[in-house]
């Protein structure tokens, strides 16, 4: 039942996120502030999101910096994830 | 592209299943949530048996960026009738929005914005619940040692870095990894929330310096 729950909320959550501006009546303008304040969204959540899994003290923090290289490089996703799962056993090889 | 999502998929359905949610629930929530970031956060919270709440409140910190893709895509879909309207907000994915992003730039005044939209938006979507299906069918057939959950951050790297295009949003990015370097010990991923919230702030104040220095 619980999880049901969880199910619509996260449901109801993310839409809800998705349509919001496109939602709003074509007058309407946001504050400045707020919409300068959306720019940093995504790098700062993602971020947030990576950085406890590659910040760690072992073969994590060195297979992390090897994708950040390959992405800032080739910009590619598939391409940051083999690298950095190739990186992550080699390093934890030679630890 | 797609090259991209379909491993992110996979381990997505993979950790959802090994965090005990159903098969069919599993699925359920990626066609309903559609959003693999918080889908795995939530895996993991379920599996730490957190509160519904708490699980849902997640969602709303890492799903945020949903708003400011819908903030942008109103600049080009806001005069299009109510159904076109909800099915991009329904498709919008950071893939997609970056996507988007780049065509529409190069052609601002392309009235085939809608069907350009869904027909990238369709195509990832598919590529994404088919991924999720063979995650969740493969459940712990994912021999531990391979590592394959480490793809996940690894994703969210590859959707990071290229957003790192001035130094206000470096240093959103520097002091979010920073905030939850310092703050693991905090319960629940509540630590994601003051890293996000920090991260704006740096953003914004370094935006501000630059303007007051040029």
């Amino acid at each position: 039942m619980e999880l049901w729950l969880i199910l619509a909320g996260m449901a109801l959550v993310t839409f809800a996120l998705r349509a919001a501006f496109l939602l709003l009546p074509p007058g309407v303008e946001l504050p400045a502030l707020f919409r300068r304040a959306l720019r940093y969204v995504p790098a700062a959540v993602l971020t947030a999101i990576w950085a406890p899994e590659v910040l760690v003290q072992n073969e994590q923090l060195p297979a992390g910096a090897v994708a950040i290289a390959v992405a800032w490089r080739w910009r590619t996703t598939f391409a940051t994830i083999i690298a950095g799962l190739l990186a992550l056993h080699l390093f934890a090889w030679l630890i | 592209m797609l090259l991209g999502i379909i491993p992110f998929g996979v381990i997505t359905g993979v950790a959802m299943v090994a965090s005990g949610i159903p098969p069919l629930v599993a699925m359920l929530m990626s066609i309903f949530v559609f959003a693999g970031a918080s889908m795995v956060a939530s895996a993991q919270l379920l599996a730490s048996s957190a509160p519904a709440l708490l699980i849902v409140l997640t969602t709303l910190v890492i799903n945020l960026r949903f708003m400011m893709y819908s903030a942008s895509l109103r600049l080009h879909f806001a005069d299009a009738p109510l159904g076109r309207r909800l099915a991009v907000a329904y498709l919008t994915a950071d893939n997609v929005y970056g996507l988007m992003l780049a065509r529409f730039s190069e052609h601002p005044g392309d009235p085939g914005k809608f069907d350009y939209f869904l027909g990238a938006g369709l195509l990832v979507w598919f590529a994404w619940q088919a991924a999720v299906l063979a995650g969740v069918l493969i459940g712990a057939g994912v021999p531990a040692a391979w590592r394959l959950e480490f793809a996940a951050p690894l994703a969210f790297v590859a959707m990071t870095i290229p957003l790192l295009r001035d130094r206000a949003m470096v240093a959103a990015a520097l002091a979010a990894a920073l905030v939850i370097a310092f703050s693991s010990n905090m319960p629940l991923k509540l630590n994601i929330l003051l890293a996000a919230a920090t991260g704006i702030a740096v953003g914004l104040a370094m935006e501000r310096k630059k303007w007051n220095s040029g």
